[in-house]
């Protein structure tokens, strides 16, 4: 928009720039790093850490780059002896507020904090510890956060996160002063209160101060129980992303590395929760016709749209904040939850495994689906259908405590059954990918014909807008669809819970006539999950969605429905979608929750 | 030595202020704001910017709502006069906002009453009534609402007022932008100290000259202070400006003053040998209005621990230098005094509170250096032992 160009000079260098940039960026175009704590590139601006400042030529005081505009003859200095004195002050004193054992800390090695006290070489405590013992409790209420405010810098990325990203507001910044924090409603622990589990703010905090809760040792102990079948599945999402922790481009496709790498860690099986993912095709798709027929059929008072249920972290906001709308939440589990019931009757049975000794791990970019996990309902099997869910940056840490040297291993494939999967289950892990995938499989049940796109591609549910929409028009469908001729299929798709409430306060207001939509919690869909290596941020996210789409167009079969597995699946056990099997092992109900 | 001060009262004199409104909107913005910025007044509040230049960068801002927001937070320990002002003379207070609304082009104005004023509602709403069927006469589109105060200090600062305002926590914004670009709901937004606003309709009443006469180069006109500490006669004055320590002790002193706290306790500390050649006023050391006297009977640590409690309970909390740096410089202080700390600790603290006046995020932080620094230097010796 404003093309108007700014002249400044950084560091003796002239630079022109558009207006409106800030000191930080035009400080990049440069190759100079600011360094920085409360900043983020998918968040507003706070300026509240000040570690960025810089030494501005006519100004007495140094201003924060991050959150000043360029304006013409400026003259920037972002490491004169002035700003390196605050600079070496404000990082103490964050260490001063700071419970920093490091060597017993989850982020030791992966924190912002402690590289910025590496790089200022912040030894010598010059001022006075204020961490009381007292301070040092972490909540662990939840299945999924662990939050330690003796690790909180106070940078509020987590608060702007929560707020402005995923419109949830479970955390606030509450008293001010020497008392300020980052707290919940009332001071509640964190599983009584409205966060969705999502952990987009853990993947922002830049210290331990919010993180997952992990389940490493636990998972390691399964594995060397000699007793413990361990089987693990691996969801679509996290083959593009593990080999960010191992400094690799995010988006690179490492999928049989991660196998191989899985086996060398010791479970007995590796198995694939795009398997799952095709078998929600199945069954989402089928309950979709459903519900179609009944509507314009049998004149029944269906709810539609209908809405899927993949994203746990969507699914516990809608409980909160739409609960009025939970008869339009599909009622299939999450792929994640169709995996463990299945693995512990069906595969059990074929391994011929009691499923009492069976342990199902599943390695996901969510922390949310560590909750799902955790449900009372999510017990189909007669057992706890997933033991335990770690997330892409846990596998990373075990792989690293394993000492396996990932980048050079060989691929390696999943073990069958339960291994075998789609382009379309992979997809499941992009925003509109769960749609891409049902309406490449409705369509062609409809119609018998493949979805009239080229390649398969439907590219109006793909990109990175917040709230798409598109329309098929169906034609020329078999006999036993015809109530569907001429049906112009109105879907939409809905990525991070802010653009989710806007997508659903327009369904309220009755502004919207959509049979489907497709709603994840997370900005991206599963790629820029709360479980993902950190940083991510839109480029890493537009990079990881890449990858998916490429992976999706390497394989073979494309289509859900073409899954032999699936396939045999429904012939010696489930029989059909939405039957009793189904019913008992796959899908699944919902509780209305208040919002405070 | 010549040494009476002069004592003036513009600000709660009786005037006919809707006499002075209706002459000033016969007359163009651009000549009132001009004689504003003649006349040299400067922000009493305490920041002391130039009250016309703030008005005329409003004027010049395009937008379809912009709002006038009088500051009646008064949260700074020691001042008391906004107090008295909107007591004795409300209509001049809400007057002053008309002028500035009119001279800017706003149709809204708020006060921002400090929560412990909320006494003083019954009063004001009824001056505002009565103020509000008098502009109809006058045919002037402006109305003036209050909003009350969260009770935090820091909502005195402007942009954290107005964020408060708008019902979110109170904690300043980044500048820039400047409230007289982004302020209140985004709108162009001028804030002002409610004695500002007395000031700037006595100069469309009076003319320029008549104010700039009075002061000197850099701080015209009066100002109200409010006296207070170890002083036999303590209370509201409104007094000539650029008079010196001096002349103000001989005058409010009890005769055993060892040192003043000029501008509360964000302001300066000025030891009794540097009374005669310290200057009142922006020149020398500016204050919002707060004068308190301490005689010997006084420990200055005791002093400065109360105000760095003040301040470490009062920061918003936001920004690490003065979040963390308050917390520091009180422990610091302690430290010394219990021996935990050698004395030259008092230089890192010092080092330090250089570093809060140049990176903290608001005036707040940026001020806790004044008290600290003037009172440790004049006075290192009560820190320590
Ligand atoms: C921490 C803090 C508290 C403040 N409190 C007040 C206040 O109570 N009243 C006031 O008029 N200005 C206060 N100010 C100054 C305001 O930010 C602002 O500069 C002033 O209201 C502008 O009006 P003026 O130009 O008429 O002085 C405070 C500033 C800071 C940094
Ligand atoms: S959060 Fe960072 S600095 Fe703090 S203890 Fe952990 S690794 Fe160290
Ligand atoms: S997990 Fe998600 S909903 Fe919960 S506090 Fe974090 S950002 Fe908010
Ligand atoms: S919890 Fe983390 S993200 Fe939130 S304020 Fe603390 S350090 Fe920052
Ligand atoms: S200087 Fe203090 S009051 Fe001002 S923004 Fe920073 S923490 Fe808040
Ligand atoms: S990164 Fe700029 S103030 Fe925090």
């Amino acid at each position: 928009m404003s093309k108007y160009k700014v002249n400044l000079k950084i560091n003796n260098i002239p630079i022109s720039v558009d207006e409106g940039t800030t000191i930080l960026d035009a400080a990049r175009q440069l190759n100079f790093k600011i360094p920085t704590l409360c900043h983020h590139d998918d968040l507003c601006v706070a300026g509240n850490c000040r570690v960025c400042v810089v030494e501005q030529k006519g100004n007495r005081a140094l201003p924060a780059s991050c959150a000043t505009p360029v304006s013409e003859g400026m003259e920037i200095q972002t490491n004169s002896l002035k700003v390196r004195q605050a600079r070496k002050h404000i990082v103490e004193l964050l260490l001063t507020e700071h419970n920093a054992d490091c060597t017993k800390c989850f982020k030791n090695g992966f924190c912002e904090l402690q590289e910025m006290s590496n790089a200022y070489r912040i030894g010598d405590h010059v001022f006075i510890d204020l961490v009381m013992e007292k301070d040092k409790v972490t909540d662990i209420s939840s299945p999924s956060i662990e939050k330690d405010d003796s690790k909180c810098i106070r940078c509020q990325r987590c608060v702007r996160t929560c707020t402005s990203m995923q419109y949830v507001s479970a955390l606030a910044v509450t008293h001010k002063g020497n008392d300020m924090r980052i707290s919940t409603f009332l001071d509640k622990p964190m599983n009584d209160v409205v966060c969705t589990n999502c952990g987009q703010c853990i993947n922002r905090c830049p210290t331990a101060a919010l993180t997952e809760r992990s389940y490493i040792d636990e998972v390691f102990d399964a594995i060397y129980d000699p007793k413990k079948f361990v089987v693990v599945e691996t969801a679509p999402a996290t083959r593009v992303a593990i080999g960010e922790e191992f400094g690799m481009e995010p988006g690179t496709r490492v999928t049989g590395k991660m196998v191989s790498a899985l086996r060398r860690l010791g479970f007995d099986k590796v198995l694939d929760t795009d398997f799952t993912a095709d078998l929600t095709i199945m069954e989402e798709g089928t309950e979709l016709l459903t519900r179609l027929k009944e509507a314009l059929v049998d004149g029944k008072d269906v709810a539609l749209p209908m809405l899927t249920s993949c994203s746990p972290g969507w699914i516990k906001f809608q409980e909160h904040l739409y609960h009025d709308l939970l008869d339009n939440l599909s009622t299939c589990k999450s792929p994640q939850q169709m995996f463990g019931p299945l693995a512990k009757t069906y595969y059990a049975e074929k391994v011929n495994k009691n499923p009492a000794d069976m342990v199902v791990v599943s390695i996901m970019p969510c922390t949310a689906k560590k909750f799902e996990a955790e449900r009372p309902e999510m017990r189909g099997s007669g057992y706890k259908d997933v033991d335990y869910v770690l997330t892409t940056r846990e596998l990373g840490r075990m792989i690293h405590q394993a000492g396996i040297d990932f980048e050079k291993l060989e691929d390696e494939k999943y073990d069958s059954i339960l291994g075998e999967s789609t382009g379309a289950g992979i997809i499941f892990g992009n925003t509109g990918g769960v749609m891409e995938a049902a309406l490449r499989t409705a369509y062609e049940i409809v119609t018998g014909r493949e979805v009239p796109f080229t390649n398969l591609s439907i590219r109006p549910v793909r990109g990175m807008e917040g709230v798409k929409e598109a329309s098929v028009k169906i034609k020329d469908v078999k006999p036993e669809w015809s109530f569907l001729e001429g049906v112009d299929l109105n879907v939409a798709i809905a990525h991070g819970l802010v653009n989710a409430k806007t997508l659903m306060d327009r369904i309220k207001a009755g502004d919207a006539n959509y049979h489907f939509i497709e709603i994840m919690a997370c900005p991206g869909g599963c790629i820029g999950g709360g479980g993902q290596p950190i940083p991510t941020n839109m480029e890493v996210r537009k990079k990881r969605a890449a990858g998916v789409y490429e992976e999706d167009e390497a394989m073979v079969i494309r289509k859900s429905h073409e899954n032999p597995e699936v396939t045999e699946l429904y012939e010696s056990f489930l029989h059909e979608p939405l039957g009793h099997k189904s019913h008992d092992l796959l899908h699944t109900h919902y509780t209305p929750r208040k919002r405070h | 030595m010549e040494n009476k001060i002069k004592k003036v009262d513009l600000i709660f004199g009786k005037v006919d202020y809707l006499d002075i409104l209706s002459k000033s909107l016969k007359r163009t913005r651009d000549e009132l704001i001009l004689d504003v910025i003649d006349s040299g007044l400067r922000g009493r509040g305490g920041a002391g910017f130039p009250t016309g230049l703030k008005w005329k960068f409003a004027k010049n801002e395009e937008a379809d709502q912009k709002y006038v927001i009088c500051n009646a937070d008064e949260g700074e320990p020691g001042t008391f006069k906004d107090r008295e002002i909107l007591t004795e003379a409300p209509e001049k207070v809400l007057a002053g906002m008309a002028l500035c609304g009119y001279c800017i082009g706003a149709t809204e104005g708020y006060i921002y009453l400090r929560g412990e004023y909320n006494f003083l509602l019954p009063s004001l709403n009824k001056a505002i009534e009565k103020f509000h069927n008098e502009l109809k006469k006058l045919k002037l589109d402006f109305t003036i609402r209050i909003c009350s105060g969260s009770g935090a200090y820091v909502c005195g600062e402007e942009t954290a007022l107005m964020e408060s305002m708008e019902g979110k926590r109170g904690e300043p914004r980044n500048k820039p932008p400047f409230p007289t670009s982004f302020g209140y709901l985004g709108k162009p937004t001028s804030v002002n100290n409610v004695e500002t606003l007395v000031f700037a309709l006595m100069i469309a009443q009076e003319g320029p000259a008549k104010f700039k006469e009075m002061g000197t180069f850099d701080s015209r006109g009066s100002k109200v202070f409010s006296v207070s500490g170890d002083t036999p006669s303590p209370g509201i004055y409104e007094l000539e400006l650029g008079m010196t320590l001096e002349q103000f002790v001989e005058e409010f002193g009890d005769g055993d003053t060892k040192a003043v706290q000029v501008g509360g306790a964000s302001g300066f500390c000025v030891s009794r040998k540097e009374f005669k050649n310290t200057v009142i006023g922006f020149e020398g050391i500016p204050t919002g209005g707060s004068m308190m006297l301490f005689n010997s009977s006084r420990s200055m640590f005791n002093i400065l621990n109360d105000y760095l409690e003040f301040f470490e309970e009062e920061s918003c909390g936001q920004c690490t230098p003065c979040r963390v740096g308050c917390q520091q410089l009180l422990k610091g202080i302690e430290a010394v005094k219990k021996g935990i700390k050698p004395p030259k600790y008092l230089e890192e603290l010092q080092k330090l509170s250089d570093t809060m006046r140049i990176a903290s995020k608001c005036g707040l932080g940026q001020s806790v250096p004044n008290p600290f620094n003037s009172i440790i230097n004049n006075f290192r010796e009560e820190i320590i032992y």
